[in-house]
């Protein structure tokens, strides 16, 4: 007899595309992001939010995508890295982090930016303070973190000035 | 791709349809944000086979304000408590230490019935499961010996969550949901000095809503923690410390710990220090009371004698600035 496993159909809304899915219960949602969506911006870092590496906005919120199950993301409304520029076109926040040199070997990025994506959205003008507050989840080992500061300056300096989010 | 344990989810949208489908399936757990059950899932700790999801009960998640007390839903998320203007102004060592947990992607989802209800930790308890094997696991998990203290029986993983002491100070009461119905009980009471075993929760049992009596008179509190990074982890010591001062004399003297054993406490022995003036010697002999108070035991990498003394300090340096407050407040 085949052993059945509890499945869950999941309806959400992931970078502006509605989807359904039918996973299992136990399936994390960074693991519904990279293997069921393909979508592999989003990076696996540590075992268990250490690192901030998997960081997504759930519903406009920074979450950690390897401590949350997608079958609790039920009619939520999700946001990767992947789905940040619009016509090939990159954001103020990712041409900010190649501008000022904010990634090095990269694998922190996309949480660093969809966590400073967060902040820029409920704060458009933060002081130091605040982005060092916004992205005290989030490790780099590379950068020593000055550079992530003046990339999300850039991005904010710019956003002011009138240029699009995306 | 790494699949967790099989498990079922259910997403009751009441307490009792969640104590019901938690006494369906006693193997099972309750799932609110999940930053620390699902860390032990994923490492083997736990391998519940039914988690009852509880982001969809409305009576969870809000803070209510009442003439005499406060009452907030155990699923109220840390940033909401720490941002909350009502929790600040009556109890402002609660809102502080919630705004101390972990980092702020974590407090945007992690709970305040989740803090309270926090797995006692260790450093030889959360780790993966090859490094938990490779030791022969330990007394709380699967093993039997404490690699803390090897001759002993006991376990002394230490609770870590921030929120509890704070609470303490206010003789807060959690409001408990299990399958025989609903009661109230002292927060104090939720724990037992067991690292095993720290929570008195029956089986099935659901933390709903804490409830605070508002004091009469204005109360000045605050919360401190130590730890090996300032933006994200556990406290290696955490203080919580509420005073107040009658003509130029300390009244009123409150002092809860955390880390530094397996439940959260408040410290005794403290009515020696009523009716002295706060002045150095004072809350120098207050540092040296709490420092022999927190018995810490080598369950960080950070060594006990430290984290005894910084339970200590970080007490001074909030009685100081405590009592600096209040005697501007007075002038």
């Amino acid at each position: 007899m085949t052993k059945t496993i509890a499945k869950t159909v999941l309806s959400l809304n992931l970078n502006g595309v509605v989807r359904d899915d039918v996973i299992p219960d136990n399936l994390l949602l960074v693991d519904y992001l990279r293997e069921k969506a393909s979508l592999t911006g989003t990076k696996i870092g540590c075992d268990g939010g250490e690192c901030g590496a998997c960081t997504v906005l759930i519903d406009g919120r920074p979450r950690h995508a390897c401590l949350t199950l997608a079958a609790t993301c039920q009619d939520s409304e999700i946001e990767t890295i992947d789905g940040l520029s619009r016509d090939s076109r990159l954001t103020a926040l990712q041409r900010g982090f190649n501008e000022k040199l904010g990634a090095q070997c990269g694998f922190c990025t996309p949480g660093m930016i969809m966590a400073s994506e967060a902040l820029l959205r409920r704060i458009p003008n933060p002081s130091e303070t605040d982005i060092r507050d916004a992205l005290a989840a989030n490790i780099c080992r590379c950068t020593g973190y000055v550079k992530i500061i003046e990339a999300v300056q850039f991005a904010a300096q710019a956003l002011t000035e009138g240029e699009p989010a995306a | 791709m790494e699949l967790l344990s099989e498990l079922k989810l259910h997403h009751p949208i009441s307490v009792e349809d969640a104590v019901s489908l938690h006494a369906a399936a006693p193997t099972g757990r309750y799932l609110a944000g999940g930053s620390d059950l699902l860390v032990n899932v994923r490492r083997g700790i736990e391998q519940p086979g039914s988690l009852v999801y509880l982001d969809n009960i409305a009576e969870l998640q809000s803070i209510t304000d009442a003439p005499d007390q406060i009452t907030i839903g155990a699923g109220v998320t840390l940033r909401e408590l720490a941002n909350s203007a009502l929790v600040h102004e009556h109890f402002a060592a609660v809102a502080q230490a919630a705004g101390e947990v972990a980092g702020p992607s974590h407090r945007e989802y992690g709970t305040l019935g989740g803090n309270l209800c926090l797995d006692t930790r260790c450093v030889f308890y959360n780790q993966s499961e090859w490094w938990r094997a490779a030791n022969n696991y330990c007394l709380k998990s699967r093993g039997d010996i404490c690699h803390v203290a090897p001759g002993g029986k006991k376990c002394f993983a230490a609770f870590s969550g921030d929120v509890a002491p704070a609470l303490l100070l206010f003789d807060a009461e959690v409001e408990l949901a299990g399958p025989s119905g609903r009661r109230r009980m002292a927060l104090a009471e939720l724990y037992r000095n067991d690292g095993m075993d720290h929570l008195t929760l029956e089986t099935g049992e659901l933390l709903v809503a804490v409830h605070v009596a508002k004091p009469s008179v204005p109360v000045t509190s605050a919360y401190a923690k130590s730890r090996v990074r300032g933006s994200i982890d556990f406290p290696l010591a955490g203080v919580a410390l509420r005073m107040a001062m009658r003509d130029g004399r300390i009244a009123e003297l409150r002092v809860g710990l955390t880390g530094v054993s397996p439940l959260p406490f408040l410290a005794g022995k403290l009515d020696k220090f009523i009716g002295r003036a706060p002045d150095q010697a004072c809350l120098e002999d207050l540092r040296d009371a709490i420092r022999s108070q927190a018995k810490a035991m080598k369950t960080t990498v950070t060594p006990p004698h430290y984290r005894r003394r910084v339970a200590g300090a970080l007490t001074l340096k909030l009685a100081q600035s405590l009592a600096q407050d209040l005697v501007e407040a007075s002038s």
